[in-house]
């Protein structure tokens, strides 16, 4: 039986509730919406982008628990990231998330976003975890429509 | 007695049926539906998510299989003894929708997938033929999409106005300001009779009366009413009225729309097929009576007779009682809900019916939905298909316990220590 504790862990839960970069961003450069109609989830992900490189990131916006702390912890995790960094980074969380192995034998590359662990023994919450790396997704490749994990 | 009614096994009838008051033991309606015996990550389920849709008796689960294991056959076409039992069954089925909705003649009983395929049948034979570019048709603003999106899209090829009467911040609608919005543009008005998402229960006998005066005919979307209330569209006087029968203990993919005869006989037919006519050449095609000008091809012959039995069933205990049982519920839900720290709830009108809508601090609806069901309670987080709805409260969800006859204290009882679990996860 899956834990609640497991998928509500602390530093999600504290995330949640005190996210981080969560602004709307002067300098950004690059933006994009990520929108889940069904949960009503929405977020804009602002993005600082210096040739190949993420200088700033913030977010702003509503939605659950878990997606609100997968947004703030990923803007935590992507700064100063090249954007090729910060795909695989995006790759090897879906990976956990999902329920699969990782990429190069263990999660160490993902630090605090191992948090997320527990979400792959919820399903249906994966869209909800996965919804700003998706907005960020667009975001590096300058797409100007709205992106959904539902 | 009918055939389902013969079926229902002696000892799951109610002990006692006479009438309202006339006592309601819910353990034993419980025994009736074997889902309710499921536990659910290991615990005893708790289901309140009536209404997005309701469990099903052991009568319309023995009613479907005894169709398909004895009776199967196509209808109104072969003379053999099966093809006569089936169309029998089916039309039996039809009779007793008739008498559930008090409607003049059987032949006013249509048979469609759902609630949602009968709006749509009306907005594209009604709707297209009487709104023109520059009419208007009126909704409210606490209709499920089911009854806002078929009209947009009438709206959209006519070039016609899509109206919206406005309600209060307790959800109940203004029904002085719905009276203004009846012009001489109006063409139609479509409004629910339950709101899904509120509970509100809607005066829609004064609000018939309102366009009647102005000679406007009346859609009433039953879909979250007929599980709750009686219902006879004769008192109403509405013209139109639809519902979904797995929201009323019958199976999926199957629902009714009742209308009045005189414009069922003047509506065009809405899909053409077999069945829906009298005789066809390629010259010209004759369609065929009432009912069955809008059942093209074959119908969901198992599904009209589970519907059938799911009526049976819901007379056999008496709507009054399953009425004062579920009224007194959600009294009893709608206070110890109340009691918890930091509950919002939304849709607070006078009348209501099945729905316990709320917010809890600022938690998400979804956090609070994941966590309940842990617990093995069942409730239905997120927009209702009622976006309209959360845009008038300012919300974007909420976390939605719906009722049907079978709930009872307890598992609303389990439904509070449930919340307040959620609020120990996110103290």
């Amino acid at each position: 039986m899956p834990d609640l504790r497991e998928l509500y862990q602390e530093v999600i839960l504290e995330h949640s509730k005190a996210p981080r970069n969560y602004r709307e961003l002067a300098t950004a450069n690059h933006r994009a919406e990520g929108y889940n109609p069904l949960c009503g989830d929405h977020f804009t992900v602002y993005l600082d982008l210096e040739g190949d490189s993420i200088r700033d990131i913030s977010f702003q916006g509503s939605g659950c628990a878990i997606s609100q702390a997968s947004a703030s912890l990923m803007t935590q995790s992507v700064k100063g990231k090249t954007r090729a960094e910060a795909a695989r980074l995006f790759d090897q969380f879906h990976k956990l998330v999902t329920g699969q192995s990782p990429a190069n034998g263990n999660w160490a590359e993902l630090g605090k976003l191992a948090v997320f662990s527990g979400v792959s023994e919820f399903p249906v919450r994966v869209k909800c975890a996965t919804l700003a790396w998706h907005a960020l997704h667009a975001a590096m490749q300058g797409k100007q429509e709205t992106v959904s994990t539902e | 007695m009918t055939t389902a009614a013969k079926r229902l096994p002696r000892e799951s009838r109610p002990a006692d049926v006479r009438g309202a008051g006339a006592g309601f033991d819910v353990e034993k309606v419980r025994r009736d539906f074997p889902i309710l015996r499921r536990r659910i990550r290991g615990r005893a389920l708790v289901y309140l998510d009536n209404a997005a849709t309701s469990q099903k008796p052991q009568v319309v689960i023995d009613a479907i299989r005894q169709y398909y294991e004895r009776d199967n056959a196509n209808i109104h076409r072969g003379v053999h003894f099966l093809s006569e039992h089936a169309t029998e069954e089916y039309e039996a089925a039809r009779r007793t929708v008739q008498g559930f909705l008090n409607a003049a003649d059987a032949s006013e009983i249509i048979f469609v997938r759902g609630a949602t395929e009968a709006i749509n049948l009306v907005a594209q034979t009604y709707g297209r033929t009487n709104v023109h570019a520059g009419d208007e048709v009126l909704i409210t603003a606490m209709e499920h999409h089911s009854n806002i999106v078929p009209w947009q899209i009438l709206c959209e090829e006519k070039g016609a106005r899509l109206r919206v009467a406005p309600i209060s911040d307790s959800g109940e609608l203004l029904l002085q300001e719905f009276e203004k919005l009846l012009g001489p543009r109006t063409k139609i008005v479509a409004v629910t009779h339950v709101s899904n998402a509120l509970g509100t229960i809607n005066a829609v006998h004064l609000m018939i009366e309102m366009a009647h005066r102005r000679n406007i005919p009346v859609l009433v979307d039953g879909a979250q009413a007929v599980p709750h209330l009686k219902v006879d569209v004769q008192v109403l006087d509405c013209d139109f009225y639809v519902f979904s029968g797995h929201k009323v203990y019958g199976p999926t993919g199957i629902g009714v729309l009742y209308g009045k005869s005189a414009l069922l006989d003047a509506m065009p037919p809405y899909q053409g097929g077999g069945d829906m006519i009298s005789s066809v050449t390629f010259e010209k095609t004759i369609y065929n009576k009432l009912p069955y000008k809008f059942e093209a091809g074959t119908p969901h012959v198992a599904g009209a007779i589970g519907l059938g039995a799911a009526i049976e069933y819901v007379n056999g205990l008496g709507m009054d009682n399953i009425a004062a049982h579920e009224h007194e519920l959600l009294a009893y839900a709608t206070d110890t809900v109340s009691a918890i720290p930091g509950i919002r709830l939304i849709g607070t009108a006078r009348e209501k019916a099945g729905v316990l809508s709320f917010l809890l601090d600022s938690i998400h609806p979804h956090d609070i939905g994941t966590i309940l069901d842990q617990e093995g309670i069942a409730i239905r987080t997120g927009h209702h298909c009622a976006q309209p709805v959360m845009q008038r409260f300012g919300i974007s969800a909420t976390a939605r316990a719906s009722f049907a006859l079978y709930n009872t204290r307890e598992e609303v009882d389990a439904l509070a220590e449930g919340m307040q679990k959620v609020r120990e996860v996110f103290a």
